[in-house]
Parts: C-alpha cells; sequence; structure tokens
C-alpha cells in the first residue's frame, strides 16, 4: 500500500510569522522533500537563495522541495500534487490570513493519498490579543485559535517576559485543548510541526531536539488497546506536543498511531513495522517516566 | 443600395430623457444614426425603411451587470430546478416539484444516453422547496448503478452524488470525518457533498470536469441564446479565472460573424498576487474587442446570506448562526484598491453581508485620497443588506451598487423567517434608499443562481415579491421608469459604458429588445410576463425564433 503523505495546515494571520516559519522548516528541511501549497497574496513567500527554478506551476527549491501556489482550489492542487514526481514527504499548506485552518484541514480528511499531520496556527505574540477583539477580524482570529492542535506563539522577543506569559495562558484560555510552543524568527524544531519522522519503519528521535526541546524513543511497550493508548497519550498531561509510532493490539495486529495536541490517529500497519513511539515536547515538560510507565502497562 | 437602415416601430422607448420617445431609428454601421420622426431621420439622405418592428416595442439592449457564463454551460446538463425555467433553445422546462420528479426527470435523460460510461449531470436542485428534503445515494442510485450520477444544487456549493459516483471518487469508505459529507447509519457518505472542497474530487467523474466559472464553447453560444431571448445585448461575466485557454475561446467565439452579445468578463481576484493581478488585467485590457471587453477586476469579500457564510454586522444572523467568512483579508483588499486605482482599473467587490460593505468602505475611502480619481464607478455588487448609511457613503465615495433584485423573490421567505429576520429582510436590497441616497443603482440576476432576464429583475424591484406571494418591503418598491434605467442605463453606467450603450440615441450602438409589449403602459405585475421577439446588436438582427 502506498505511504499516505502527511499534511500539515499552518494557519494564522498576516504577519502572524508564517513565512518566516516556512522559511525555517525549508532550510531545515534535512533531507525531507517537502512541497509547500500557498495562497497567493503578497509576493513569493520563499526566501530568494532557496529557489532553484522557477515556472508558472511551481519553484524548485534546494534539496528537493517545491512550493505551489493554490488560488479558490485547493483540493485540485493536492490532487495534482500527488503525481508530482518525486512525490513529496510532507505537504505544508500556508493557509489564507483569514482562512479557517480547521476547515482547509477537514478537507484533508477524504483525499486518497493524503493524511492530516495536524493543524498548526501562529499568533503574534505582539498583536493577536488586539486582532482578538478587532471589529472585522476578532472572531475569526478566535476561531483560528481554536481550531489549532498546536499553537505557536511568535516574536516573543518582542515582548518582554511576563507578557510572554500573559499572551500564553490567554491563548490557552482560549483553546485549552491545544499545545502551545514559542518561537523567534520562525526557529520551532521541525518536528515539532512537521511530526516525527519514520525511516525505514523506524521512528526517529529528532536529531535537533536541543533548543528548548526533548525528543524521547519508547521501545519498551506491551501490547495495548491503540485507540485507548493514543487517546490517552494525547489527552493524559503528559506534555506531549507530538508523538507517532508502532504499537502491537493484543492480537498481535500492529497499528501506527500519531499524536498532536489533543489530536490522535490510529491506523493499521504492516507487519515489520518495529514496536517504537517517538515523543516531543517541551524540554522539561515531557513526562518521561509517567509515558513510560503506560506504555509498560 | 442604401447604407442607412430606418426602423419604424410602434413606439421606442429611449431612456433618452431629451427625446424618450419616438417612432423610428436610423442605424448605419452599426450605431444609431439618429431617433425621431421618418421625416426627421430622412434627411440624412437615402435610407432603407425596415418595417419588421412596426407592431413591437424597441428598448435600447438590456444591460446584465452581475451574471455568468455558467449558465450557459450549465445547460448542457439535465435542468432539476423547483422553478419553471426556459432553456436556450426556448423550451420551457417546468419545475421539478418532488424528489421522485427530480429523479424521473434524470431517468428520462439517463434512457437517451449511449456510451455507458458517460456520466449524468443535474444542476439546480433546491431542496430548501421540498421542505429540505435530503436527497441520497440510493435516491440516486434509482437513475443508475452503474452510470455515475451528479446534481448540484442552486446554491452551486451542495451536490448529491450516486453510489457510482462516490466509488469512482474513492470516497465509498465508511467513518469519514468532514462536516461536508454527511455518514448514514452504515457510516458510509449518504452521496451529499457540501461545499467546493469536498465537490472537487467527485466532480470530474460526474461531468463536471473543470471549473464551472471558465467559460467553454458550447456555454458561451447557449449563453449568447439566453441573452437573445431576454432582450439582453451587453452581459458580465462576473467573475472568470481567465487563463490564456478561456481568454482565447472568448476572443474566437465572441468575434464569430453571428455572435449576438457584448460580453464583458471580470479577472477573479485569486490566484495572482496583487501586484500580478494588474499587470496581468492590465494586458488583458489591450486584447479587448469590441464584444469582448477585458480589463475588469472582481474581488469577492464574503459569502451568501442563505449559506450563512455572509459577514454580517451586529445582531448577525437571526437563527444566532456564527458570523460568515471573509474570502479576503483587508489588508489584501487595501493593496488590491489602492493598486487597481493607480492602475486605473476598475474593481466591482462581491459583498452580500453589511460589514462586508462595510469594510470595502473603509477601505475605499484612504486608497482615493492616496489615488484620487473622481471616476472610478467602483461597484458594490449584491450590497444586499446595506442601509441607508452606507448608501450614502457609498454616494460620496463615487461608487455604485448593483442589487440583487431576485433574491428577494427567490430567497426572501427564508431571510424573513430563518437567516436575517423580517426587519432587515425587509429592507434587503433596499432599491428606494439607494436611488433615494444618490447612489447609481443597477440591478441583476446573478445568473444562474437565478434565471437570466432583465424584465424579470426589473419586475421584483418594483413589486418586492416574494415566492409565497407577500409583498416584502412596500417602501423599497421603486417606479417601473426607475427599474427599466436599472436594467440599462444603470447598468452601463457600472461598465463604464454609458456613452456608448444603455439608450437609443445618436452615436450609441444599435443595440434594442425587441418587445411584444410596452413595459411602461401595462400592469406593472405583468411587467415578467412581457414577451421578447429577440434582438437588434451593433444593428445584426437576432429574432429568438430563429435561434
Amino acid at each position: 500500500m502506498k505511504q499516505e503523505i502527511p499534511v500539515v495546515v499552518i494557519g494564522g494571520y498576516l504577519g502572524a510569522g508564517k513565512t518566516t516559519l516556512v522559511n525555517y522548516l525549508l532550510r531545515n528541511a534535512d533531507g525531507r522533500k517537502i512541497a509547500i501549497l500557498v495562497n497567493e497574496f503578497g509576493d513569493l513567500p520563499i526566501d530568494a537563495d532557496l529557489i532553484e527554478a522557477q515556472d508558472d506551476e511551481m519553484v524548485a527549491i534546494s534539496g528537493g522541495c517545491i512550493c505551489c501556489s493554490f488560488g479558490s482550489d485547493m483540493t485540485a492542487a493536492l490532487i495534482k500534487l500527488s503525481e508530482h514526481n518525486p512525490t513529496p514527504d510532507y505537504v505544508v499548506i500556508e493557509a489564507s490570513g483569514v482562512a479557517m485552518p480547521g476547515a482547509v484541514a477537514a478537507n484533508i480528511s477524504f483525499l486518497v493519498g493524503f493524511s492530516l499531520a495536524g493543524v498548526v496556527v501562529l499568533a503574534d505574540s505582539e498583536c493577536i490579543q488586539a486582532q482578538a477583539v478587532d471589529e472585522y477580524l476578532g472572531d475569526t482570529m478566535l476561531r483560528q485559535i481554536s481550531d489549532a492542535d498546536l499553537i505557536v506563539q511568535t516574536k516573543i522577543d518582542l515582548i518582554s517576559s511576563a507578557m510572554v506569559q500573559e499572551v500564553r495562558t490567554w491563548l490557552s484560555s482560549v483553546n485549552p485543548k491545544a499545545q502551545i510552543v514559542a518561537s523567534t524568527q520562525g526557529k520551532v524544531l521541525p518536528e515539532v510541526i512537521l511530526g516525527v519522522e519514520i525511516v525505514a519503519g523506524q521512528p526517529q528521535a529528532s536529531r535537533h531536539a536541543d533548543a528548548g526541546y526533548e525528543s524521547q524513543v519508547f521501545n519498551k511497550i506491551a501490547p495495548c488497546n491503540p485507540n485507548f493508548l493514543a487517546k490517552k497519550l494525547a489527552t493524559g498531561g503528559y506534555g506531549i506536543i507530538r508523538a507517532k509510532g508502532f504499537v502491537l493490539d493484543h492480537s498481535g495486529q500492529r497499528w501506527l498511531i500519531q499524536i498532536v495536541g489533543e489530536r490522535y490517529d490510529v491506523t493499521s500497519a504492516a507487519l515489520e513495522e518495529l514496536v517504537a513511539v517517538v515523543c516531543i515536547g517541551r524540554k522539561g515538560r515531557l513526562e518521561t517516566d509517567e509515558i513510560q510507565r503506560l506504555f509498560e502497562n | 443600395m442604401s447604407n442607412t437602415t430606418i426602423f419604424s416601430a410602434k413606439k421606442i422607448i429611449t431612456m433618452n430623457s431629451s427625446r424618450p420617445e419616438a417612432s423610428h431609428v436610423a442605424v448605419r454601421d452599426g450605431l444609431i444614426l439618429g431617433v425621431g420622426s421618418l421625416e426627421e431621420l430622412a434627411t440624412w439622405g437615402e435610407y432603407t425603411l425596415d418595417a419588421r418592428f412596426a407592431d413591437k416595442v424597441l428598448m435600447p439592449g438590456f444591460v446584465e451587470g452581475h451574471a455568468h457564463t455558467m449558465e450557459g454551460s450549465l445547460w448542457t446538463k439535465v435542468y432539476c430546478g423547483w422553478f419553471n425555467r426556459a432553456d436556450p433553445n426556448g423550451k420551457l422546462w417546468t419545475g421539478a416539484k418532488s424528489v421522485d420528479a427530480v429523479i424521473e426527470r434524470l431517468r428520462e435523460a439517463e434512457a437517451v444516453l449511449e456510451d455507458p460510461t458517460t456520466p449524468l449531470s443535474g444542476w439546480q436542485l433546491d431542496p430548501i422547496y421540498m421542505d429540505n428534503t435530503t436527497v441520497t445515494r440510493a435516491d440516486l442510485d434509482r437513475v443508475s448503478t452503474t452510470r455515475a450520477v451528479g446534481v448540484l444544487h442552486a446554491s452551486g456549493h451542495i451536490m448529491n452524488v450516486n453510489t457510482k459516483a462516490l466509488e469512482l471518487a474513492g470516497m465509498l469508505k465508511p467513518g469519514l470525518n468532514h462536516p461536508g459529507i454527511p455518514l448514514g447509519a452504515d457510516g458510509f457518505p449518504t452521496g451529499e457533498l457540501k461545499g467546493p472542497e469536498v465537490m472537487t474530487p467527485v466532480g470530474p467523474f460526474v461531468g463536471y470536469e473543470r471549473s464551472m466559472l471558465d467559460a467553454d464553447e458550447a456555454g458561451l453560444r447557449n449563453f449568447a441564446k439566453l441573452c437573445v431571448r431576454t432582450g439582453t445585448t451587453t452581459i458580465t461575466d462576473l467573475a472568470s479565472r481567465m487563463d490564456d485557454e478561456t481568454v482565447d475561446t472568448m476572443l474566437r467565439v465572441t468575434s464569430e460573424l453571428n455572435y449576438p452579445v457584448r460580453l464583458m468578463p471580470f479577472r477573479f481576484f485569486m490566484g495572482l498576487s496583487s501586484k500580478e493581478l494588474i499587470a496581468a488585467v492590465l494586458a488583458l485590457k489591450e486584447r479587448s474587442t469590441d464584444r469582448l471587453r477585458m480589463g475588469q477586476i472582481k474581488i469577492v469579500v464574503d459569502g451568501s446570506i442563505q449559506g450563512f457564510s455572509a459577514r454580517l454586522r451586529w445582531p448577525g444572523y437571526h437563527n444566532d448562526a456564527p458570523n460568515g467568512l471573509w474570502y479576503i483579508a483587508p489588508e489584501h483588499l487595501s493593496e488590491l484598491l489602492h493598486l487597481a486605482l493607480k492602475a486605473g482599473l476598475q474593481v466591482h467587490t462581491h459583498t452580500n453581508g453589511d460589514q462586508a460593505t462595510q469594510l470595502v468602505l473603509e477601505k475605499l475611502g484612504p486608497a482615493l485620497q492616496e489615488h484620487p480619481n473622481p471616476d472610478h464607478r467602483f461597484t458594490l455588487q449584491h450590497c444586499q443588506l446595506a442601509d441607508a448609511a452606507q448608501f450614502r457613503t457609498a454616494a460620496k465615495l463615487g461608487m455604485c451598487v448593483n442589487l440583487f433584485a431576485n433574491h428577494h423573490f427567490y430567497w426572501g421567505d427564508e431571510h424573513y423567517a430563518l437567516t436575517v429576520g423580517p426587519d432587515r429582510a425587509t429592507r434587503m436590497n433596499a432599491c428606494r434608499t439607494a436611488l433615494d441616497s444618490g447612489v447609481p443603482m443597477a440591478i441583476h440576476s446573478d445568473a444562474p443562481v437565478t434565471p437570466l432576464g432583465p424584465l424579470f429583475t426589473a419586475w421584483a424591484a418594483v413589486n418586492r415579491i416574494t415566492a409565497s406571494g407577500r409583498v416584502q418591503g412596500e417602501e423599497e418598491k421603486i417606479q417601473v421608469r426607475e427599474a427599466l434605467w436599472a436594467i440599462t442605463m444603470g447598468a452601463a453606467y457600472t461598465l463604464h459604458l454609458d456613452g456608448e450603450i444603455g439608450s437609443i440615441e445618436t452615436g450609441k450602438k444599435a443595440d434594442f429588445a425587441v418587445l411584444d409589449a410596452d413595459p411602461t403602459a401595462c400592469d406593472p405585475m405583468l411587467l415578467k410576463d412581457i414577451s421578447v421577439w429577440g434582438t437588434v446588436q451593433g444593428g445584426r438582427i437576432f429574432p429568438a425564433a430563429n435561434l
């Protein structure tokens, strides 16, 4: 069976830092072939030095990544992308500033060949609270934040640490289900945005989990009820931002579990996959011991 | 042989206030040489007298300022609508009043298809009028289990498909989790697909293979026939993506000797960055011909009121639905308005809700201060919920409005009961207030959303009757002469064409609507029933009977 391409939806208003984040991901693609789908407003959102070639349809980016814009028909753009050779490892959709990222994400669910790998919403630390009470935009901003599995609080270098905390608390009150991470200049661990990488059937611990994150491999995992386990990992307060890996059920069947924020997904997996799960969390916030106990039990 | 033709008519209603009525009009080289009595016109020298309109009433060719060529394309599919509707060939399709009637009609169409793999497509289904009955794939499986079947709703935003169509699109599986894909008790999709994103993957399998906004050849021909049958000689396509293929097709078809309409497509704003859009539209403008007028931009600001996606100001939707959706960010809108003013390109903005209208008004003011253009005629399209203050501001800013008079008939009852409530439903598409505020006004059909028919649209603005027969908004009615102005000069003005068309006046295009009766002399309730003999466009004569 052909592997489904994970799709990450990135939402947030104009100026929230979506373009900066996308360029950071491309610079740190590390061999991953990422396809960026952008909406059209403004200039091309790819740093000039990353661009290798460009035509009407597509921009080729160093490292095998590509970028295409979609007008009003995202579904058609994705279907076209699935026919692209080589097939991208990840698709990142940069939603328009007024799009509802949850609605964009819902459209992934029925597309053959793709799977949703999370809704990431960016919030400008300086502006988001003012935007949230804007006469025209306020309700749109709140709905965007509520749609998120993961909120990236951007531009924290521009405000005091007390303000960072205040904005964080406010974001959490708007969407208590989402994990929140902070960033400056778009720097977020690529695995946090894209999800844990699987190479040759093995989930990989992040190679760069130093900047405020930890990434832990668990391979002592008892046979379990995969749905129950995934739900517990996603909602049990273990500090997991993302997790991905393979587990066995009681009948010996293998399952792929994926978690981002409180969203979890369980699908059947091939027999040769190793039993292991990688969990990523903020440094010092990942409840490693409790997670280990959960896996063993 | 003379190159001047003088047409005699029972009456010529010119819409030119200097000479409101006449008995004869002289035409030379496709233009109006003069209007008056035969004696007066004979002073131009040799002429041929053409008396074929001796028992007809001539008006300026009608101008439809908001329609889509898609109306023409859809007639290649099976009509499944609730209301009676005439097709491009003049056949009147009676409304299908039940799901069974829709199925029966589709079965008849299916029976004559020879290739077993050809999909069957229908359009204009409107379950609102069938107590919101849900059509399921089981219903459509009664049409065929081996051939893909898809029926598009009148809203254009929902489609029903059969089991075969779902199977071909890879969507016949349980557990799909999407608000636009309702599931049956068995966990499989019911076949109802809500929203363009959900329809796209199935579209190609049910005959909706390409963007319906892009004109195709058959569609352009059908569209033109509908224009002739309704007395329309100039019409917009609002909006089109206008890729090279579409533009080439439009140029080719409209330049044909007997193409009877002047088409004015607006470039849809999505798909290009602001600067690229301006450059692309400037280039299109250069390629314009008399019958294909390019070089305008359409921006969509919000969604629709009946779809609860329009942006409303307080107190919002009457049924407490959350506020609608923005289709453009305010900064993006502002940037486009600035750049278009600077480049001298015209912009029409779709705003259904009053908050969307307000945003455009607020963004245009500063843009005009930076790039003053006293005659820009940027137009608020639909503008259905605008209040008096908004109309006054629009007038001050030099904007025009094109109000959706037909909407009032087709969805007025829904708006009253459900979407915005009695008070605001009563003032929707407030033509009286718009005119009294001094804002130049047109009225429209938005075909295919409602059928093309300027006289029907005039009737709707004059009588404000809803589908259930109630008068909704007595105070917002306008006079017959005002409505006739709106479908001729009013619409021409919003398109910057009022110097060329819209009235029967020396020097203008010889574009006439040829009517069997006098709309200024009939009971206003009968305006919509006046039959149209055909048109004259650029001096060329197009009898509807010969289409």
